[in-house]
């Protein structure tokens, strides 16, 4: 097996860790203010991050192309309270929408 | 538990199956975005079986996407999962299952089925919608997850069908709906610039953990004054039940 493969299975393995974790570990560990704060506050910042990192970057280089536009055209979906599938298709169309005019790369 | 078998289609089982449907059908972009992002068929039908919530699964394609290491793909992907810990306490103290239905519970307790579980009134609706939301989303997702790996890998070049576009607005939607007051819009965008400021300056697959640290510490530091996820009254009540 790759070594992608053997991160691949680790990363489920983690992932039902922390899924079981909370039927079992003791509850003064989880149940506290901070964890639920940190937990919310995390889910938050990595979302936000992984957004940043797909629309303007590539590699090690920060980029503005089509998927600025993706960005922009999910927004305006999402604040008519479009169904997820629907905002993903709109990005997806954006961009190439955008490629297609040559109004960005 | 229903009383009989005529009245299985409560509030709560549609419910679940809407909220199964909807979110089973995305996984079709979860399949295609993860072939173009360079994983085989197996890697991603795996992602969908074994990880099986959604936020971790996109972060670890998201994360090889940008040319990230597989070590910081594993990273992100189980930050990301660390809400469903939170999740299962939440679940033990409201449905408080048998111990050897846990390590079921505990695969299919992710973001759709602890939301219907936990907005149900009666013990038996919070039952009926933790397993019809489980369980239908795991069945849809897996099935769907399959047709969209199978598209994906006739499509050939991604960004020719905008699945950079998709991505990007894939992302935004996971995040949208946790946006509801001030200091989620706040640490979003913090996150963003922090994440764009280190891109430059670190190898792919760092900046999203170096957000992740920044995050952890801001809620540290700001985390003082919040509620706790369940309520300590109610519990004491389950441990002594227990035992």
């Amino acid at each position: 097996m790759s070594e992608l493969s053997w991160w691949l299975l680790g990363a489920c393995a983690a992932a039902f860790a922390l899924k079981i974790s909370g039927y079992f570990v003791p509850r003064r560990v989880l149940d506290s203010p901070l964890m639920s704060h940190v937990a919310a506050t995390l889910t938050v910042a990595l979302l936000a991050s992984l957004v940043t990192m797909n629309a303007v970057t590539s590699g090690q280089e920060l980029i503005i192309d089509a998927r600025i536009g993706a960005l922009a055209a999910a927004t305006i979906a999402l604040i008519f309270k479009a169904p997820y599938l629907v905002v993903v298709l709109v990005g997806a169309l954006a961009a190439v929408a955008l490629r297609a005019t040559g109004l960005a790369a | 538990m229903p009383s009989t078998k005529n009245n299985w289609l409560t509030p709560a089982t549609k419910m679940g199956l809407s909220i199964a449907l909807a979110t089973g059908l995305y996984g079709i972009s979860f399949g295609a975005l993860s072939i173009a992002a360079g994983l085989n068929l197996w890697q991603t039908v795996a992602l969908s079986a074994l990880m099986f919530t959604g936020g971790s699964q996109f972060a670890f394609i998201g994360v090889l996407s940008g040319g990230g290491a597989a070590s910081a793909a594993f990273s992100a992907a189980t930050l990301l999962g660390v809400r469903n810990a939170v999740y299962g306490m939440q679940i033990k103290q409201s449905l408080r299952p048998s111990p050897r239905l846990v390590p079921f519970m505990a695969q299919v307790t992710i973001d759709e089925s602890t939301a219907t579980s936990l907005g149900q009134a009666s013990l038996s609706e919070r039952h009926l919608g933790f397993w019809t939301a489980g369980l239908g989303v795991y069945v849809l997702w897996n099935l769907f997850t399959l047709v969209g790996a199978l598209l994906g890998e006739r499509m050939g070049d991604p960004a020719a069908w905008g699945l950079d576009g998709a991505a990007v607005a894939a992302f935004l939607g996971l995040l949208w709906p946790r946006l509801k007051s001030a200091q989620p819009v706040f640490v979003a965008c913090a996150a963003a610039i922090v994440t764009a400021f280190a891109v430059p300056l670190t190898v792919p697959g760092v900046p999203i953990l170096i957000t992740a640290g920044c995050a952890v510490l801001f809620a540290v530091l700001t985390g003082r004054h919040t509620k706790p996820a369940t309520e300590h009254g109610q519990l004491q009540q389950v441990d002594q039940e227990k035992t």
